[in-house]
């Protein structure tokens, strides 16, 4: 909402400058977004009349004008303007004005004598561009001041309105803000009637009275729709940032901005019978005055006569039913439409227009009556013409309720914090011009037609603290019980995890959530991902089902930046369609982990030589956030990853993610240069950890003893491990793999892994024979079940 | 006697010549070794009488003495110098920089919500978590916003595709009425529902990118659900917040009346900084208010019995006013050399 404060200050008028009024309309919760004087600083420019221009001798684009601007001589001022004409009125800058800080001086201009300067609009700051000198009107009074002559001392307010404050959006509403702000009095123009000049009307019924309750008509004839808008409502406009079309549009323009209330103008010769305020019959179709024909959906209220639809109520008017320059007679439309029966309409066919925006607000339902005798004084004034009687057509019990509204004194204190006397709540209200009667300690207050927003008691609470200022309820430190949060000591928190990575030499990234479509087919071959229904670009049209695809994408763009060694994590949440999903259902959405690590293994450095990053350095970094947990890794293909290179992560034998290098396909199609290493864990599986546990320390000697076995090249180190370990009897403490050999001594698709295994008694020195009949033991088993040879 | 003391002297002359240990015991053996000089010595005591006898013995033990702490100490320094010989090759430059893995970081804006989580831990808030694909219902409706509100219109939505009732959250805020009804949940067979002190902090999407818009971008939700709290407890909570984030006590915090559907009496929170390159302008940071009697119970909880305060913070924004970081893209690029800088 932009406008003018000379024009609120002609409503009401506190003792305070521009910029102390902006402040207090801010912190009574009308945010001034932006706040500019109309013009430049400037001064000693006066209207003048170029009476002369001739061409300059010494140049062909300039003129040197004899200018009377007033001062008993004429001027002789050169000028480059194109338009500079004899006769035309100009504002002229006087030898000693100041321009914005341009101090203008007599000067010689190519040899010609200059005594001041005649200025565009943009040189003055009126306007961003001008072509020429600013063309005064005709009778433009010669060496007025220019600021005095286009009440260019005036400064335009721009306010954020909250959606609640409907009732600001017209000078009024604004000045009954400041009024009650600062207490100082309101003049409002006077709504005389106009008495009518003939007794023509047209029928009006409400089909749709929930809808609209209220509709006020009036046929105004012999109207000069070429009559020009007088320049004092035409800078007003312009001020609020409306342009000036034709009289009669102006002046609907001009009182909705003054009341706020929308008025919408029919040419009377194109409406055939009754008007009509119902929802459309189906197939119906509207000719708007933007060109767009719609079909209005069912719930979209109308205007009609009885012949046709002829505008969508509240929202725009027709473009067959309108009035234009040729109209005559026309029929003025003032009417109150209820807030649910506009709200959305609009934006459903993807416009918005000022009558719509105020409507789903809610205007004031008691004015359409005064804003049609406003609009029929001002049509009469400016374009002539007769006006009849206003047939005003109201269902009073469709009409919104201001119901009264009871306070109490203590809830008051409750929600701000504060204590107030019952007289200052009641002069607060006053100001607000709610009605207020008192009961006991509580207040009982019927808000005016206006105030769409006071409905309950916390909204009056609300309007209390707004007068009595947010600045003014004091800033305390809480007080409330306080208990421990606790902390199951075998759960740790997301930050921790975050920080366990980083000490990893990972660098956190955030990536978006919505992403291209091919990273979902690639990196999890998923052909059904979560589409958005209005992406804001073609590559983040689909919710990501997995965190790899952004962890490539930065490697790509840090290769682009001369980065190649990239180790970069991310915490977020993947989304999947899970007919199972909580907590919203059809959705799964957990949290992962996912780390990616490209390039050197080390940061480039002069102790080691340099080697590139693999499947075990990931995978220790894995393991080290999961311990003190001990997760097992089985070979499984995926999307993503080398085929030969990846594995499935289980903990507790339930799968929790993956790991792998990534497939060689994507290496060479992102260009990444090197394989990276890339894992994903749910987040959970992190966050759970181990409470510690004490076993009894030994003081007697442990035995240790290596087994080393031949296996298949293919078989997996783990499942010996894990078969060594399943037959183990109770003194072997513990058994490690600590070598693996292929080469020379061994047959070429096979292996030897080599186990180092530790014996020990907690209450008892170990005997050489048990010792020896367990490894034994383990020897046969690992031959006979396992698939293994001792090694020669 | 002069014999003697000719032969200490000469001692102490042959050890110092010895270079090393096998120069020295050699020089030794000169001296005490079977057939050395003072060895010899003792050897003719024998002839003398035992008067002469014990005088000389005495002699000569005493000059014995004088040459075999001559011998230690050559001993000694001869040590001490293969020490420092050793210690002098073994020397490392230090000034060589340490080997092993390096150090990762955490995401600038991470590290303003670990600050945030810490200081409202630090007067008993929990931090809560919710989905990011939302229903209509949790988004809007429970917190006072049903269909066609106009406050709708300030939130441009992203939705999603088939799916009925269903989108983007725009905001953290259905957190609070899903920790409100957990809360009442856990309380529901007690008499009295201890307070609810809660953070929730998250990603949140909007219609919307520019330099100052991104399409996700972070919330932080903060409520405080009890018997007795009030607006001015709110100011109090966020005004100590703010002073304590950006660790500056003359740090301006001020109020200004606002509208959220969910919130009643709301407000607008602007700070101004007293130094630095934003100092003195009003910078709009947060939305808060007291939680509107209609999202209490959305929540389960009775409003004439409890009260609360909820507000809703831009994490990006905070972070970017704290390190002084001009443009929001920087924080959803991936660029390392940017990241980097907050480790």
């Amino acid at each position: 909402m932009q406008f003018s404060e000379l024009w609120l200050r002609s409503f009401v008028s506190p003792d305070l400058d521009s910029d102390a009024l902006g402040h207090l309309l801010t912190m009574a919760g009308l945010e001034v977004e932006e706040q500019d004087g109309v013009a430049a600083q400037f001064s000693k420019v006066v209207v003048a009349q170029i009476v002369e221009a001739e061409k300059h001798p010494n140049a062909d684009k300039l003129r040197v004008c004899k200018v009377d601007a007033g001062q008993g001589e004429l001027l002789q001022i050169v000028c480059g303007a194109p338009n500079a004409a004899a006769g035309i009125k100009i504002p002229c800058a006087l030898v000693g004005a100041d321009l914005a800080g341009f101090g203008i001086k007599a000067a010689k201009l190519r040899g010609v004598e200059s005594f001041g300067m005649l200025c565009s609009a943009k040189e003055l700051g009126i306007s961003e561009e001008s072509n020429g000198l600013l063309v005064l009107p005709e009778d433009a009074p010669v060496g007025t001041d220019l600021r005095e002559y286009l009440d260019l001392n005036d400064t335009l307010f721009t306010i954020k309105l909250t959606p609640n404050r409907a009732d600001c959006l017209s000078l009024t509403g604004i000045a009954r803000e400041v009024a009650a702000l600062t207490g100082k009095p309101l003049s409002l123009p006077a709504g005389e009637p106009v008495a009518p000049a003939h007794d023509a009307v047209r029928a009006i019924v409400l089909d749709a009275p929930e809808a609209c309750p209220r509709y006020a008509g009036r046929i105004i004839r012999g109207v000069d729709a070429k009559a020009a808008t007088p320049d004092w409502m035409k800078q007003r406009l312009a001020r609020s940032g409306i342009r000036s079309i034709s009289a009669l549009v102006d002046v609907t323009n001009y009182v909705m901005l003054e009341l706020g209330q929308p008025l919408h103008a029919f040419d009377e010769a194109k409406l055939n019978g009754a008007i009509h305020v119902r929802f459309p019959t189906a197939g119906e179709q509207v000719l708007l005055l933007n060109g767009q024909t719609v079909t209005p959906a069912a719930d979209t209220l109308l205007i009609a006569d009885e012949s046709r639809a002829l505008a969508l109520a509240g929202i725009m008017g027709g473009e067959e039913s309108g009035i234009t320059l040729e109209t005559t007679d026309l029929f003025l439309e003032s009417a109150f439409f209820a807030p649910d029966a506009i709200a959305g309409r609009a934006r459903a066919y993807g416009f918005s227009s000022d009558a719509s925006y105020r409507f789903e607000r809610g205007v004031d339902f008691a004015l359409a009556g005064q804003a049609i005798e406003r609009a029929t004084r001002l049509i009469l004034d400016i374009c002539g013409g007769s006006a009849g009687p206003v047939n005003e057509v109201v269902d009073a019990a469709k009409l919104p309720v201001r119901a009264p509204i009871r306070l109490r004194a203590a809830r008051v204190r409750r929600v701000l914090g504060i204590q107030l006397t019952a007289d200052h709540v009641a002069e607060m209200f006053t100001r607000l011009n709610l009605q207020v009667a008192r009961d006991g300690e509580d207040f009982v207050v019927t808000p005016p037609s206006y105030r769409f927003d006071l409905e309950i008691e916390e909204d009056l609470i609300e309007e209390i603290a707004r007068l009595l200022g947010y600045d003014n309820i004091p800033t305390v430190a809480p007080k409330g019980p306080i208990s421990m949060l606790p902390r199951p000591e075998a759960r740790r928190d997301t930050m921790t995890v975050r920080r366990l990575i980083a000490g990893r030499e990972y660098q956190e990234v955030i990536n978006f959530a919505f992403v291209e479509e091919v990273w979902e087919k690639d990196f999890s071959g998923n052909a059904d991902p979560v589409r958005l229904a209005n992406p804001i670009a073609s590559q983040m049209s689909v919710m990501r089902s997995s965190l790899i695809g952004g962890l490539v994408s930065n490697v790509v763009t840090n290769r682009k930046r001369q980065t190649n060694r990239v180790r970069v994590f991310e915490i977020g949440r993947c989304f999947a369609k899970d007919a199972a999903g909580k907590p919203v259902e059809g959705y799964h959405q957990p949290l992962r982990v996912a780390a990616l690590a490209a390039g050197l293994a080390k940061a480039e450095q002069w102790g080691e030589s340099n080697r590139n990053v693999d499947f075990y350095d990931v995978k220790a970094d894995l393991e080290a956030l999961l311990f003190p947990r001990v997760a097992e890794f089985e070979r499984a293909s995926h999307p993503a990853l080398h085929p030969g290179r990846s594995a499935r992560v289980l903990l507790d034998g339930r799968e929790i993610g993956f790991i792998g290098e990534l497939h060689p396909i994507w290496v060479q199609r992102y260009e990444l240069g090197t394989a990276p290493v890339v894992f994903e864990i749910e987040l959970e599986a992190l966050l759970g950890t181990l409470t510690p546990a004490y076993k009894e320390l030994s003081r007697f000697p442990a035995v240790t003893r290596d087994l080393a076995l031949v296996v298949e090249q293919s078989v997996a180190a783990a499942s010996l491990l894990k078969g060594l370990q399943q037959v183990a009897p109770a003194i072997v403490q513990r058994i490690e793999l600590f070598d693996q050999y292929q080469g020379k001594g061994i047959e070429p698709n096979r292996k030897s892994l080599a186990f180092r295994v530790v014996m020990q008694e907690t209450q008892r020195t170990l005997e050489d024979a048990e010792v020896d009949a367990t490894m034994t033991a383990l020897t046969r088993h690992a031959e006979e079940n396992l698939g293994a040879k001792l090694r020669a | 006697m002069d014999q003697l003391d000719q032969l200490v002297a000469q001692a102490g002359v042959d050890f110092a010549a010895a270079a090393d240990g096998a120069a020295l015991e050699a020089a030794k053996a000169r001296y005490l070794g079977k057939g050395g000089s003072l060895t010899e010595l003792l050897k003719g005591l024998g002839k003398l009488d035992p008067e002469a006898r014990k005088t000389a013995g005495a002699e000569i033990n005493k000059a014995k003495a004088a040459i075999e702490a001559q011998l230690n100490a050559r001993r000694d320094a001869l040590q001490q110098a293969a020490l420092e010989a050793q210690l002098a090759a073994e020397a490392l430059d230090v000034t060589l920089p340490g080997r092993g893995a390096g150090i990762g970081g955490l995401h600038p804006v991470v590290r303003t919500l670990e600050r945030v989580e810490q200081l409202f831990r630090s007067i008993g808030f929990d931090v809560a978590e919710g989905p990011e694909i939302e229903t209509d219902f949790y988004n809007f409706t429970a917190l006072n916003t049903p269909a066609n509100h106009p406050a709708r219109s300030m939130h441009d939505t992203f939705y999603l595709e088939n799916g009925e009732g269903v989108l983007l959250r725009t905001h953290t805020s259905p957190v609070q009425i899903r920790a409100m009804q957990a809360h009442v949940e856990a309380y529901k067979d007690r008499d009295t529902m201890p307070e609810l002190r809660v953070i929730a902090p998250g990603r949140v999407y909007r219609v919307d990118s520019d330099a100052t818009h991104s399409p996700m971008f972070h919330q932080v939700e903060g409520l405080w659900v009890g018997e007795s709290v009030s607006f001015a407890d709110l100011k109090g909570v966020v005004a100590d917040f703010l002073r304590s984030f950006f660790e500056s006590d003359d740090l301006q915090v001020r109020f200004r009346p606002s509208f959220f559907p969910f919130t009643e009496p709301s407000a607008e929170i602007d700070v101004a900084f007293m130094s630095g390159a934003l100092k003195g302008r009003w910078l709009e940071i947060a939305g808060c208010g007291m939680m509107h009697p209609n999202v209490l119970r959305s929540g389960g909880i009775d409003p004439e019995r409890y009260t609360g305060f909820a507000f809703g913070m831009g994490p990006d924004r905070l972070t970017m006013l704290r390190y002084g970081v001009n443009d929001l893209r920087l924080f959803f690029e991936g660029d390392l050399r940017f990241l980097g800088q907050f480790r």
